[in-house]
């Protein structure tokens, strides 16, 4: 669609629902059907809504939200794979009274990220924790992750993840709710409307811990469907996570106010 | 005259990173260097200037966490040793690429792998030829004792935040260990966050309607713009070459032989050139301060009557390669140095001297 439809249609009168000024007018590199863009959107919708866009910088991972800084439009980081809880915990220490939150994928996050991950939870760093869960590499092609499903295939399982040899799929979200340093946990989706509230609010009360100085980090799981590393419609890929992802990877909350949910 | 105290040269690192008016410094324990995050910790710098101190789960989350605390335009730093060095080498390779100011002190010990916890010199090459993925260079420093210690880290902070890059204090076992009288330089203020906004404007402050959003990254998917900024560090490593070489020459009238030596070698060769004199041996030393940029041009203006070249390092030879390319094969250049955390001694030196140039 040239650039001039899209200037006829988008007339101020058409408008019924508009994207946050706080992501930019870049075009989102992800497949269609893919859950980073509406994960993108409720993270800068709240930033947006608390207010706090000047104040506030994102560490972005590798993986196939490396360009998220090109759609947030705030200052960020680009960190190393696996190193942005580190990065996080560099700026916050020397710029206390700012928001700042990572935005990693699975493999980032859970493989090689681990030691950064558990110890900036461990130490209770006052940051936001963005945690896109898959399943699977997906920037590189579809390779198998630390989360990835038993028996699930890909492109270095083609078999199907084999748990004798190729060991089990990592709860990360699990492990960091059971450290002290952690104030808040919790899992969601954004594969319908209800669930992209619900990850909203989640996102929300993140932000608003930080802000509150609980001390201790918020980390939000979102579980969102990769249907081109699955190889199937985005519909399909909805439909299997629900049915495969989410037994294993239950929605809803873990930890609220340093609490474990029982 | 400022304050003198008797200090080891990791202390006394520690305290010039107080006194520069460092922001953070990230570090994770190794010997021969663990003074330096021990005195910070026990000086409790956030209370004399506000100064961060975290001890890391890792050198690799260290590194990290001076490369987001660089990313805020205030002043991080870290230290370690060979082993953790090259833990380092990841970050620092993003911080160049990134174009983000930090010191970070190497206190060399033998090598490779885990090697020995004793002096060596044998990190010449990492430090100065890259030791991380990609074209880059660190701005690298060789102080020869613990005043050097001191100062070093003050220019090194002037230096990385002049030309926006990451800056090697390559120091060693035994000027980190040994205690030497210093003169403390007098403390600097720690930046204000306007002082920061206005120095510099790259820097992840949170982005305000007066300005475009900051982006910190080394990453372009288009490789036109990529070599684009490739070549715009290959000209900044170009001025930082014209703008920034230091050397000392010691006993370097009417000579007919010459040592290259840095850091504690330098020191050595130093009681060398007395034991020579005694002999009749007509030799001096240069002494380069900068590594990177390698004063190469020092040496050449030197060659005139000399008859012959000894580097002298603690390894099996790397910076003689540099010495060897300055000279364009007018006089031999040989090298010697004990490896394995073995120092040697001016004897060793002066024989070394007799063999390989005077005999040789």
């Amino acid at each position: 669609m040239s650039e001039n439809i899209l200037k006829e249609i988008i007339q101020p009168e058409n408008i019924v629902y508009q994207k946050t000024k706080m992501m930019t007018d870049k075009v989102l590199s992800y497949c269609p059907g893919c859950g980073h863009g509406t994960a993108h959107r409720i993270i800068m919708e709240v930033v947006d809504e608390m207010g706090i866009g000047e104040e506030t910088i994102g560490i972005a991972p590798v993986g196939c939200s490396v360009l998220a800084y090109e759609f947030m439009n705030i200052d960020m980081q680009e960190a190393a794979h696996g190193r942005a809880p580190a990065l996080a915990t560099g700026i916050k220490r020397l710029w206390p009274d700012k928001f700042v939150f990572t935005y990693q994928g699975d493999g980032d996050l859970a493989a090689i990220g681990t030691a950064e991950t558990i110890h900036a939870c461990n130490r209770g760093e006052n940051i936001c924790i963005f945690f896109i869960n898959n399943g699977i590499y997906g920037m590189t092609g579809g390779q198998m992750a630390p989360t990835t499903l038993p028996n699930m295939k890909s492109s270095t399982s083609p078999y199907g993840r084999d748990i004798a040899t190729m060991g089990n799929p990592l709860k990360m979200t699990d492990i960091v709710a059971t450290l002290p340093g952690t104030y808040f946990v919790s899992r969601h989706s954004v594969h319908t409307p209800r669930n992209v509230r619900r990850t909203k609010k989640a996102v929300r009360k993140a932000f608003e811990n930080q802000r509150d100085k609980k001390g201790g980090v918020s980390f939000v799981e979102i579980l969102s469907n990769c249907n081109s590393g699955w190889k199937m419609t985005p519909v399909q890929a909805n439909e299997w996570m629900v049915e495969n992802m989410f037994p294993f990877y239950p929605l809803g909350d873990m930890k609220i106010d340093g609490e474990l949910v029982k | 005259m400022g304050e003198l105290k008797l200090m080891k040269g990791n202390e006394a690192v520690a305290e010039a990173a107080i006194r520069a008016g460092a922001d953070g410094y990230f570090g994770y324990p190794i010997t021969p260097q663990s003074e330096v995050i021990e005195y910070l910790m026990a000086e409790k710098p956030y209370e004399r200037t506000g100064m961060v101190v975290l001890q890391a789960e890792s050198e690799i989350a260290a590194i990290n966490m001076v490369y987001g605390a660089a990313g805020t335009g205030k002043k991080a730093m870290t230290s370690s040793s060979s082993p953790g060095i090259s833990l380092k080498m990841e970050g620092i390779s993003y911080l160049a690429g990134t174009e983000l100011p930090c010191v970070i002190l190497n206190v060399v010990r033998g090598g490779p792998g885990l090697g020995t916890i004793q002096p060596s010199q044998a990190d010449y090459f990492q430090a100065t030829k890259g030791g991380g993925h990609g074209d880059y260079r660190m701005i690298v420093l060789a102080p020869a004792s613990v005043q050097e210690m001191s100062d070093f880290v003050k220019l090194g902070f002037e230096l990385a935040f002049k030309y926006r890059n990451p800056l090697m204090i390559l120091s060693d076992g035994v000027i980190g260990q040994m205690m030497e009288k210093v003169e403390l330089f007098d403390p600097i203020p720690r930046w204000t966050d306007e002082e920061i906004k206005e120095m510099s404007p790259w820097a992840t402050t949170g982005k305000t309607k007066k300005r475009e959003r900051n982006i910190l990254t080394s990453l372009d998917l288009d490789p036109s713009r990529q070599e684009k900024h490739n070549e715009k560090l290959v000209a900044k490593y170009k001025k930082i070459s014209e703008n920034e070489i230091r050397f000392e020459k010691i006993n370097c009238e009417d000579i007919d032989y010459l040592f290259v030596a840095y850091g504690s070698s330098s020191r050595i060769c130093q009681k060398a050139i007395q034991l020579a004199k005694e002999k009749g041996i007509k030799i001096g030393l240069l002494r380069p301060i900068t590594l990177f940029p390698f004063p190469t041009k020092a040496i050449q203006d030197m060659l005139g009557n000399i008859k012959g070249i000894l580097c002298v390092e603690m390894s099996a030879g790397q910076m003689v390669e540099d010495v060897r390319l300055a000279v364009e094969g007018k006089v031999p250049v040989e090298h010697y140095g004990r490896m394995g955390g073995i120092v040697h001694s001016p004897q060793e030196v002066l024989e070394a001297l007799e063999q390989k140039i005077i005999g040789g």
